[in-house]
């Protein structure tokens, strides 16, 4: 067996840190340099660097999503600043209303802390994307009614990257006087985010996404009209009271740089990455039966999610045990589960089973591409010589016609 | 997630993959499974006239326990009579194989389908 690691194409579960960012973190670590400070100590010089440092990170954040520095509020990641966010707007503004509006294509981070806060007596509607992956807006509309105080939808779903039309739906909740919050853990880096223009009130963002470190995000909080929040973490009175704790200098120093580089590489680093997904795209297309999942248009460069028809999902991962690649399938029980997020486009548990997942980023390389091609082509055809249902399907025999002994 | 090293070389090296005319007398074929549940085995066997399975070849849609567990009782049978063949227990296969307790419905359903080609070949007879 070869010691070799396999190709790494699942940027859009984490990213490796760019060296950049790297170097920049270490200096806040130890004494060398004297950046090891607790920014909250107002006293003397190292808390005043520190403090400089970690106002620098905020601004290169608040630059990136067009925000006002004093609006970001630092936290451990995009998990905690969905929590935040929505926990928070919920508590504070429960005696307007008890309804909140999310899709059932979010992140689980969402939809976990949807699922507390209807343990705690509010209302929670799970709108049903279209098959494209995308929100109806007349449907949100209609779900929306005189209790509703928020509405969750993410900017970029994490399995298959489509863009949802998050401008669309703040003017909508404007209009409607709810407030907007937006999971941007997959967008932030990777597409245009403006705040003002999105008319985006709470705005979830990661580090780890991006090429900065993990355990690190932040959340975006409007000032203009003002967004309350009840805290979630209690302490210190950190970041204007919302999320107490001492700050973690190098991790958002980390964070500041990698979204630093993010606005300055963006649009060159979208467009190799681009090239790169259609290369690999086009690779794959020849191959029979094989449907792409979510819209194509509507869709950050960097992400492939694709279903081979008649080849089960863990033999697939098996066979391509050589790429790093994410399955839409979680085989680790007897009882198998298919990705809730194409079920709820109405894929059949057999394609959502035999999902993957690419995603490409800052270190994928042609010759990556073509190897995954040439391996793909090799193992869905050596599953397929295996599979019944290939052989039916061959034959002409359509597949839902035929009766299934139970088991 | 660890396959022991049978899995590996029976996922790597198929043994007996292929068809058998569905349509012949001396063919027995049995399809278990579903698509839904994430697999389908389909076993043929092929018996001489003194009752004795002379050849055996399996297809299956399934996790690699499962194409595992098929191409191993495709060996077992061939050489056995029917009422031999039929005897073969899923514990024998799971054992074999050293299947994990989630993976035991895999050699449940390989046992499944020497039965079910067994009852196809007789209805035939």
């Amino acid at each position: 067996m070869s010691m070799k690691k396999p190709i790494y194409f699942d940027y859009s579960a984490t990213t490796p840190v760019d060296p950049r960012v790297a170097e920049k973190m270490c200096r806040y670590l130890t004494m060398d340099d004297g950046l090891f400070g607790n920014a909250a100590s107002r006293s003397h010089q190292y808390g005043w660097d520190v403090e400089a440092a970690i106002d620098e990170a905020r601004k290169n954040v608040a630059d990136l999503i067009a925000a006002d520095p004093k609006e970001i509020v630092w936290t451990s990641g995009a998990t905690e600043s969905d929590n935040l966010a929505i926990k928070g707007v919920a508590h504070f503004y429960r005696k307007k209303g008890n309804h909140i509006i999310t899709s059932k294509t979010e992140h689980k981070a969402v939809l976990d802390t949807c699922r507390q806060l209807e343990r705690e007596g509010f209302e929670v509607t799970y709108l049903d994307p279209e098959e494209s992956g995308l929100i109806d807006l007349a449907k949100l509309e209609a779900a929306m009614t005189e209790q509703t105080i928020l509405v969750s939808i993410m900017h970029v779903n994490n399995e298959i990257g489509v863009i949802q039309d998050v401008k669309a739906i703040g003017e909508l909740c404007r209009s409607k006087k709810i407030l907007f919050h937006v999971d941007g853990a997959q967008s932030c880096g990777k597409v245009e985010v403006d705040v003002n223009e999105m008319k985006i009130d709470l705005l979830s963002m990661s580090a780890h996404k991006i090429y900065g470190p993990k355990g690190m995000g932040a959340l975006y909080v409007r000032r203009k009209p003002r967004v309350r929040l009840e805290a979630q973490m209690h302490g210190g009175g950190h970041e204007r009271g919302m999320r107490s704790g001492t700050l973690a200098t190098h991790q958002i120093v980390g964070m500041g740089e990698a979204f630093r580089l993010a606005k300055e590489e963006m649009a060159t680093e979208n467009e190799r990455v681009r090239m790169l997904r259609d290369r690999l795209m086009n690779g794959l297309s020849d191959i029979e039966e094989v449907y792409v999942n979510g819209d194509v248009e509507q869709r950050v460069p960097h992400n492939l999610n694709i279903s081979f028809n008649f080849v089960e999902g863990e033999s697939l991962m098996m066979a391509l045990s050589d790429l790093a690649v994410s399955s839409g399938s979680a085989c680790t029980s007897a009882s198998l589960e298919p990705s809730y997020v194409l079920r709820a486009l109405g894929r059949s548990d057999e394609l959502a089973h035999s999902s993957i997942r690419f995603s490409i980023g800052r270190f994928t390389t042609e010759a990556d591409v073509d190897h995954a091609i040439k391996l793909c082509h090799e193992k869905i055809q050596k599953l397929r010589d295996l599979s019944p249902l290939w052989d039916m399907f061959k034959a002409g025999i359509d597949l839902s016609t035929v009766q299934w002994s139970a088991h | 997630m660890a396959y022991s090293d049978k899995v590996m070389d029976h996922y790597e090296n198929p043994r007996n993959v292929g068809s058998l005319e569905a349509d012949d007398a001396d063919v027995g074929t049995g399809m278990v499974g579903a698509p839904a549940c994430g697999d389908v085995m389909r076993l043929q066997i092929k018996v001489s006239e003194e009752g004795v399975i002379e050849d055996a070849c399996f297809k299956t849609y399934g996790c690699g326990s499962a194409i595992a567990s098929s191409s191993l009782v495709t060996e077992w049978v061939k050489g056995k009579t029917l009422d031999e063949a039929a005897s073969i227990k899923n514990a024998d296969i799971a054992e074999e194989l050293a299947l994990p307790p989630v993976k035991i419905h895999c050699s449940v359903l390989a046992e499944d389908a020497i039965k079910a080609a067994i009852t196809d070949y007789k209805s035939k007879q």
